[in-house]
Parts: structure tokens; C-alpha cells; sequence
């Protein structure tokens, strides 16, 4: 979907983007990670030619960047910034607008649309569409800044550092929710962040940058288990690097030892099978058991699972 | 408890307006110890002061007493802002009614010699009621549009009052009377170059301001050169000016047929418009500046083109402080067209400097007394105006 090649950016005499290459898949969401100043924003700005590279070139779809004007190449591609950047000027329905308007979309048409994002980012259309931003929670016009990138339903959406302002709680939520966007709209996402853990949480294969330079692009897993570079294992995290393995894989992906009902005693602890290993490992220290019955959405058990299973999962190669 | 400290708190609790207390001690010492009505054999002798007592019927008189002092009153202790109002209003009615009738019965029939002028007395109080009655105005908060009407409607009683005589035989009035033909046009042309030099400026400051936004070295450039020009007095300004519009009318005969002389209103408008570029371009960039750039960084990042960013977002949210730039540009400019009169370019200007060089005092007045009313009316409309693109969107 995106293949970037041989990407370079100079600033001067100071390279800033030293010759990246690297692809994303269709419908994959890529997280960009890496210290301040390591090249991240201007990596993804170039994506979108608020940056021109210095050298290589960017295709998307088969297709240069290079060969359209960038407004154009701009109003095909969602850009989502920290801070929304929205237009204090503007209702939050004229500012999801803004690209259909720059399309020339009918205005039924831009209508239909805006209700129907406002109302998949759980702002009810009555209530905030008239409403200016400065009106709406921090959580709330970050959401009109994502539902606003995703007005023209672009393929390619870019995100920078996008939760970076929000507390942690509501920082979770956000999360959750683009994940659900995305397959939703099966949209093709790069986010840069700084955090190692929104990173592996969101990003389907994380690239970890330093310097300018990429070292690593993989997946959470081999990025944890195989760390191409001593930066790269220390930008994941030593000391806890079994647990952030745990992360990855939610109990119901594991093999579980059938239960037989009259066995699963009411002192055993339930647990959810959308938690992770790491969420499921910390239930059964804390209610001190060792094992707990897993259980679907509706309480239906599917097995007993034990810390030594867990454990298991955190092992190193 | 310390007696300064009870005296604090004694005052603390009594409900006296500080301004108000202010206001009514000052109008009161003005209309007791300062000549109400000054009665002159003619226009640019210094008069002697009026006794009212000896002029007005005591019942009248006493009425009018009456309704000072209850206005005054009003001034220290009442709360509420509308009576506030209304005191004020009902000062300035009662201190300009006291001052025509005194005139009428001065005035012997036909004479056009004598002249009854307002003292010293009449001038103070007549401001400290107009400070109470803004004041009050100011503490109601209107909105811009309930401000704006309620200039209009001022502005129309006040025309309606003059026009209908009352104020006929005050020293003023029959100043005007012997003007009238020339008030218009000075107006006329003192608005023209106030408005026309302001809009000269606000077309090519605003290009200007955009430009130094994007290009910082020319910023500080362009803001040292219009800094400089804002220092020169506005006389030495219009002298420098002239010799310059003779040679450029001398040798382009086109300039000439255009107006554009040595002297009279091309100098004139000439430096009224640098003067006004200062605040236009300085307003155009603090205002650009302002813009949050993550929203400028957004409208760039979605396709819009430079002219679309520029236009759509970046303007609009500098728009009030670039209207800020303007009112001080209009209101700067309505004061310093006055200097103009002295280089031959008319305006009211020419009245305050004729009553100057005849000792006319009523004709200093008679240009200055609109002058302040237009800076005033200027400041109000476009104050209204931008309190309501703020009230639009973003605090
Ligand atoms: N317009 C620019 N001019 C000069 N240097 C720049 C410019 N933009 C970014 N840089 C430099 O490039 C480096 C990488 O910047 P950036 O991509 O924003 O880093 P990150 O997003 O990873 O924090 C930084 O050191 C920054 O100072
Ligand atoms: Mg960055």
C-alpha cells in the first residue's frame, strides 16, 4: 500500500531522515517509535509532502507521490496532529467539512457523512454538530480531530503523536476506539508516538527509529524477543520485557484445558478471555489461587488456565 | 481593633460609590465656586461670570437645584445602574437647559455682537454627568448591538435638540450660525481624510503585515521603518512631505490634475496614511501570530492551498486583533487630520486654529467639541464590532 524508499531528509549539513525504507501493508496500522527528535514527525510529514525529501521516494499505490500536486496528494490522505488543531472558528460539524468542502462533495452528501461520524465517535449529531470546539472535553475534540481526517474517507490515514495530550484513562479509550475505527474502515494507519506501550498496543509491526536512522521493523513480538540493535532493547524495556511479551496475546488465543463443569468450583476466579496474559497473570496473583476458569463474553466457560501456563508465554528464546 | 482598621470597615459597609463620590464632589464644587455663564460684549473678549439668581426665576432655578442635587446624590449611594443612568442623563438635560435659558434671557433681541457663553462651571459638571452616565452604561454591560443603537439614538436627539433652536443663543450655537455654511464641508473633508487615508492603509497594510508574517527578516524591517515614522510630530511630518508632492506635481502634470500639491490636503493625506500603517501591519502580523499553528499546520496537512489557509483559517482568527489595529488607526487619524488645517487641508481643524489665532474661544470649540464626538463614535462602532467576531467563536 505505502513503500517507502530510500528516504532521506536534510536540514543543512544535518541528515534527519537517513535513508529509510520500509512498507505498509493495506489495512495494517504501523506505529513509528523512537526518542525526541529521532526523525519521526518529519518520516510521516514527508508521507504527505508537508516535508519533501531530500532523496528516495514514496509510492502509494504503485504510484509516486511526487508525480501530483500535494494539495491534491493531501486531500486523499487523513493527517491527525497532537493537540486536534482544530478550527476555533468553526462548528464541529463545518470543521469535519473541511475536506469534502475542498472536494466539492454536494452538501446533502457532506451532511449524511458528518452525522454519520459524529455518530460513530459517540457525539450525538443534535448536541455537538453546532457546537465550537473550545465547548467540547480534550477527549471529545480529539475524537472530531480523528472523525475530521476520516471525512473523505481517505485510505491512508497519518497520525502524530495524536493521544499525546490526553490523560491516561482517557488515552486508553482513544486507543481502543481507533482500533475499532480501523476495522471499521479498514483505513491504513501510521502513528509516530514516543510511548513504547501505546506502540506495541496499537501498531500491528512497529518501526523503531533513532537518529534519523530506522533499525528495527517488525513485529511487537520479534521486536521483544529478537532486538535487532541494543537501542532497540532498551527502547522496549529489560527489565520487564516478559511481561510486555505477555501483553501481546490474549488468553482466549492460548490451547486451555478443557473443564469438566463439575469441576469448575465457584472459588475459582473467572477470567475474561479478551484479557491479556499479563491482565490474567496479575488477577490470579492478586486472588492468590494459581488458576481461574476462562470464560467467553457471556460467562460460558472455556477452560481452566494456570500461572505456570502464563509463565510459559514469557520465556525468552 | 485599631481605629484606622474600624474606620476601614466602617466605610467597607457604608454603600458609597467611590467614583460617584468623586464626580458629585467635583461637579458640585464646579457649579458653586466656577462661572456657569460667562456674558461677553463679543466674541473674543474674556466676559464677566453670570449671576443666575439675578437672570432665572427663582422656582425654576430651584427646581433645577433640585434635580442636581438628587442626581448627585444618586451619584454617591444608589446601586443600581439603570438610576445611575438616569441621574446622569437627567444632569445633562437639566445643565444644558439652565444654560439656554440663561443665554435667551441675556441675549438682547437681534443682537448678533453680545455672546452669553458656558463657563468654566457649566463645562465640569456637564463632564461629570457624561462620565456618571457612561459610567452607569459601562457597569449594564450591553451588547455591541444595544451599544451601537444607543449611539444612534444619541446622536439623533442631539441633532434633533440643536436643530430645533433650544441652544440658539448660546455663544456656540451663534458660532456655528456664522460657520454654517463651512461646517459641512470641513466634515466632510475631515472625514474623507481620516476614512480615506484609513482605507489606503488597510489596503496596502494588510498585504504588508501577510508579507512580514511569512518573510521574519522583513518583519523587523518594515516595523523599525513605521516605528521611525510614528516618532515624527505630525507637523514636522506634513513640512517634510511638501516639498516632495511639489516636485512630483511639478513634474508629472497627471499628479497635479489629480490634486496632488505642495500644500493642502495631498501632504496631508500622504502622512495620515504612514501614520495609520503602523498599527495596521503591526495588528496584521501580532494577529497572524497568534493563529494557533497546529490548526494552521491542520489546513495545510488536508489540502488546503496556501491561499485557502490564508484566507479560510489564518485571517479569520487574526481578524480582531487586526480590527484592533484598525480602531487605532481611525481614531488616531480622526485626531491628528486637525494638524492638518495648518498646512492649507481643511477639516475641522481649521476652526480650532482660526478661534487660536482670533482668541475666539467658541470657534476652538466649535471644531474641537466633533472632533472629539467622531473619535468617540469611531472607537464605539468598532469596538462593538469586534466584541461580536470574538463573541462569535473562540474566547
Ligand atoms: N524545518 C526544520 N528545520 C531544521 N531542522 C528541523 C526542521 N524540522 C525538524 N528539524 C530537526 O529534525 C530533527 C527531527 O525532528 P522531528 O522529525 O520533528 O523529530 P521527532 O518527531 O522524532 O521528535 C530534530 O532534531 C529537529 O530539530
Ligand atoms: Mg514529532
Amino acid at each position: 500500500m505505502i513503500q517507502v524508499e530510500h528516504l532521506v531528509r536534510r536540514y543543512g549539513e544535518r541528515t534527519v531522515v537517513a535513508d529509510v525504507s520500509m512498507d505498509m501493508a493495506r489495512g495494517s496500522m504501523t506505529a513509528i517509535v523512537g526518542t525526541s527528535g529521532s526523525g519521526k514527525s518529519t518520516l510521516l510529514r514527508m508521507i504527505n509532502r508537508l516535508v519533501e525529501p531530500s532523496a528516495g521516494r514514496i509510492l502509494i499505490d504503485g504510484r509516486d507521490t511526487a508525480a501530483e500536486p500535494p494539495h491534491l496528494l493531501r486531500r486523499r490522505i487523513g493527517y491527525v496532529i497532537q493537540g486536534h488543531g482544530l478550527f476555533p472558528h468553526r462548528t464541529v460539524a463545518q470543521n469535519i467539512a473541511t475536506v469534502p468542502r475542498l472536494l466539492g462533495w454536494a452538501p446533502e452528501r457532506i451532511e449524511t457523512r458528518v452525522r454519520e461520524l459524529l455518530t460513530v465517535f459517540q457525539l450525538d449529531p443534535a448536541q455537538y454538530g453546532a457546537a465550537y470546539p473550545h465547548q467540547l472535553s480534550g477527549g471529545q475534540q480529539q475524537r472530531v480531530g480523528v472523525a475530521r481526517a476520516l471525512a473523505a474517507e481517505p485510505a491512508v490515514l497519518l497520525m502524530d503523536e495524536p493521544f499525546g495530550a490526553l490523560d491516561p484513562i482517557i488515552r486508553a479509550k482513544a486507543q481502543e476506539d481507533l482500533l475499532a475505527i480501523q476495522r471499521r474502515f479498514g483505513t491504513t494507519v501510521v502513528l509516530v508516538t514516543h510511548d513504547i506501550d501505546e506502540a506495541f498496543r496499537l501498531g500491528s509491526r512497529v518501526a523503531v527509529m533513532s537518529e534519523g536512522r530506522l533499525l528495527q521493523y517488525d513485529t511487537p513480538a520479534m521486536l521483544l524477543t529478537h532486538p535487532a540493535d541494543p537501542f532497540v532493547a532498551r527502547m522496549t524495556g529489560v527489565s520487564d520485557r516478559a511481561l510486555k511479551l505477555l501483553s501481546l496475546t490474549r488468553v482466549g488465543e492460548l490451547r486451555l484445558f478443557p473443564v469438566e463443569a463439575a469441576t469448575a468450583g465457584a472459588a475459582e476466579p473467572r477470567i475474561d478471555a479478551s484479557l491479556s496474559l499479563r491482565e490474567a497473570l496479575a488477577e490470579l496473583l492478586w486472588q492468590g489461587t494459581g488458576h481461574g476458569i476462562v470464560c467467553d463474553a457471556t460467562g460460558r466457560p472455556l477452560g481452566r488456565i494456570s500461572v505456570a501456563d502464563i509463565a510459559a508465554h514469557g520465556r525468552g528464546p | 481593633m485599631s481605629t484606622t482598621a474600624a474606620v476601614r470597615v466602617f466605610l467597607r459597609r457604608l454603600p458609597v460609590d467611590p467614583l460617584g463620590t468623586l464626580l458629585c464632589a467635583v461637579g458640585a464644587l464646579a457649579l458653586i465656586c466656577l462661572p456657569f455663564l460667562v456674558f461677553k460684549a463679543n466674541r473674543i473678549v474674556p466676559g464677566d461670570p453670570v449671576d443666575l439668581a439675578q437672570v432665572l426665576a427663582p422656582a425654576p432655578l430651584a427646581a433645577a437645584a433640585l434635580v442636581l442635587a438628587a442626581a448627585g446624590l444618586c451619584a454617591v449611594f444608589a446601586a443600581g445602574a439603570r438610576l445611575r443612568l438616569l441621574a446622569g442623563l437627567a444632569g445633562i438635560v437639566v445643565i444644558a437647559l439652565v444654560a439656554a435659558a440663561g443665554a435667551d434671557v441675556l441675549t438682547p433681541a437681534g443682537n448678533r455682537v453680545v455672546r452669553v457663553a458656558p463657563g468654566a462651571g457649566f463645562w465640569i459638571a456637564l463632564i461629570a454627568m457624561a462620565l456618571l452616565a457612561t459610567d452607569a452604561v459601562t457597569r449594564m454591560r450591553p451588547r455591541p448591538v444595544v451599544r451601537v443603537l444607543a449611539l444612534a439614538v444619541t446622536v439623533l436627539v442631539v441633532l434633533a435638540v440643536l436643530a430645533h433652536g433650544t441652544f440658539d443663543q448660546l455663544s456656540l450655537m451663534r458660532e456655528y450660525a456664522a460657520h454654517a455654511d463651512r461646517f459641512a464641508s470641513e466634515l466632510r473633508r475631515h472625514l474623507w481624510l481620516a476614512l480615506g487615508s484609513l482605507t489606503a492603509a488597510v489596503l496596502v497594510g494588510l498585504p504588508v503585515g501577510v508579507l512580514c508574517h511569512r518573510v521574519p527578516r522583513l518583519r523587523s524591517a518594515v516595523l523599525s521603518v513605521l516605528n521611525l515614522i510614528q516618532t515624527i510630530p505630525a507637523i514636522a511630518l506634513f513640512s517634510m512631505l511638501m516639498a516632495p508632492l511639489a516636485l512630483l506635481a511639478a513634474a508629472v502634470p497627471l499628479a497635479a490634475r489629480l490634486g496632488v500639491r505642495g500644500i493642502g490636503a495631498a501632504p496631508a493625506a500622504v502622512a495620515l496614511f504612514l501614520y495609520a500603517l503602523l498599527p495596521v501591519v503591526g495588528n496584521t502580523v501580532a494577529g497572524l501570530r497568534r493563529v494557533s499553528p497546529a490548526a494552521v499546520e491542520a489546513a495545510r496537512g488536508m489540502g488546503m492551498t496556501a491561499g485557502q489557509v490564508l484566507m479560510s483559517v489564518e485571517l479569520p482568527l487574526a481578524l480582531p486583533v487586526i480590527l484592533t489595529g484598525v480602531r487605532v488607526a481611525l481614531v488616531q487619524n480622526i485626531g491628528l487630520v486637525t494638524i492638518a488645517a495648518l498646512i492649507g487641508g481643511g477639516g475641522l481643524g481649521s476652526f480650532v486654529f482660526q478661534g487660536i489665532g482670533q482668541t475666539a474661544i467658541d470657534l476652538v470649540l466649535l471644531g474641537a467639541i466633533p472632533i472629539v464626538a467622531l473619535a468617540f463614535a469611531a472607537a464605539l462602532l468598532l469596538d462593538a464590532l469586534i466584541e461580536t467576531l470574538r463573541r462569535g467563536a473562540a474566547p
